[in-house]
């Protein structure tokens, strides 16, 4: 389950990001190893919130600053 | 007559992803035959905007740069675009911007330069853009920006942008007076939330959109594919005596008190 969440974020991530899907590790941090700008990351929980069919407050969305904290998050909320 | 906009071009600007309402109304605006001409903000935006341009299929519509803070990229961009089509018949004003802090707390804090910048970009955008389109306007045309409740009435969070929002439908209507004459439209769509980039910004932007699910006369939210419907509207010749008018495309929201 939890490989399977990862997965799709990584793909959402390497897609919306232009970066290789090899490049997205879980300890990757979006805006130093990725080079996600504000925006970007605003577009990236807009594009989970789709794809998990669930909702990000934006407290939440603060806290987020690697992909294994998506991953995580996506854990306990679906 | 037919609600078409075949050999016309308009210019929209401010699409920033496929979630904007800018891109709502230039999907409908092209799905009526017109031909497209779409400014970006900056090279962050270019390669994203082109992607979703290139969607569309035709090969007519074209991209061209415009930070609407600068007076001469506004200059440059109508500049070309007059060598490059001669004629435009309308435009979409789809900007705006303020910092994330001023769209937070309390509106009496709001800082001076946070206020300028806010009034700059998405109030005075839209007069510095008309008076460079209206040369180009030669057949006259349709003019549009975008709105919101915030403006006319007190919505928490809005704060800032809620006053530009007064400022700008102001400008619509003194714009609509200046380019009358010249049978130049000029004309705001006032939008419910849509979740966009934008809306994102605004703090508890997903319990706005619950309450317009709740109580709104449609009892549903609003797309942007609503907004491109009117938008064609308003761009068309059905709408040929309707100018300094702000059309809210809400679902009903606005008539509500209690």
């Amino acid at each position: 389950m939890a490989e399977d969440i990862f997965e799709r974020v990584k793909k959402i991530v390497a897609d919306r990001l232009d970066v290789d899907e090899a490049d997205v590790k879980l300890e990757s941090s979006f805006k130093e190893d990725l080079e996600a700008d504000s925006l970007d990351v605003v577009e990236l929980v807009m594009e989970l919130e789709d794809e998990f069919d669930l909702e990000i407050s934006d407290e939440d969305a603060e806290k987020i600053l690697t992909v294994g904290d998506v991953v995580e998050y996506i854990k306990n909320h679906q | 007559m037919t609600l078409s906009l075949e050999g016309k071009t308009f210019v929209v600007m401010g699409v920033a992803n496929k979630r904007s309402i800018a891109w709502g109304i230039a999907k409908a605006l092209h799905n009526a035959g017109a031909r497209l001409i779409f400014t970006y903000l900056g090279e962050r935006f270019r390669d994203g905007v082109q992607q979703l341009v290139d969607t569309l299929g035709n090969e007519e519509h074209f991209l061209l740069p415009c930070d609407v803070s600068s007076d001469e990229q506004i200059a440059a961009c109508f500049n070309t675009i007059k060598e490059k089509v001669g004629i435009i018949h309308g435009v979409a004003h789809c900007i705006a911007f303020a910092n994330k802090e001023d769209l937070e707390g309390e509106f009496v804090d709001t800082s001076r330069d946070g206020f300028l910048l806010a009034h700059n970009i998405s109030a005075y955008s839209l007069t510095a853009v008309a008076r460079a389109a209206r040369p180009l306007m030669t057949e006259g045309g349709s003019i549009l920006t975008l709105t919101y409740l915030g403006g006319e009435r007190v919505v928490k969070n809005y704060n800032l942008m809620g006053v530009a929002k007064a400022s700008l439908d102001a400008s619509v209507k003194y714009l609509a007076n200046d380019l009358g004459k010249d049978g130049i439209r000029v004309n705001a769509i006032s939008a419910g939330p849509i979740r966009t980039l934008s809306a994102k910004g605004i703090a508890d932007f997903n319990s706005v959109l619950k309450l317009i699910e709740e109580r709104a006369p449609m009892r549903r939210s609003v797309t942007p594919e609503d907004v491109g419907h009117a938008a064609v509207f308003l761009m068309s010749d059905w709408a040929t005596a309707i100018t300094g008018e702000t059309l809210h495309v809400d679902s009903g929201f606005n008539i509500i008190a209690i």
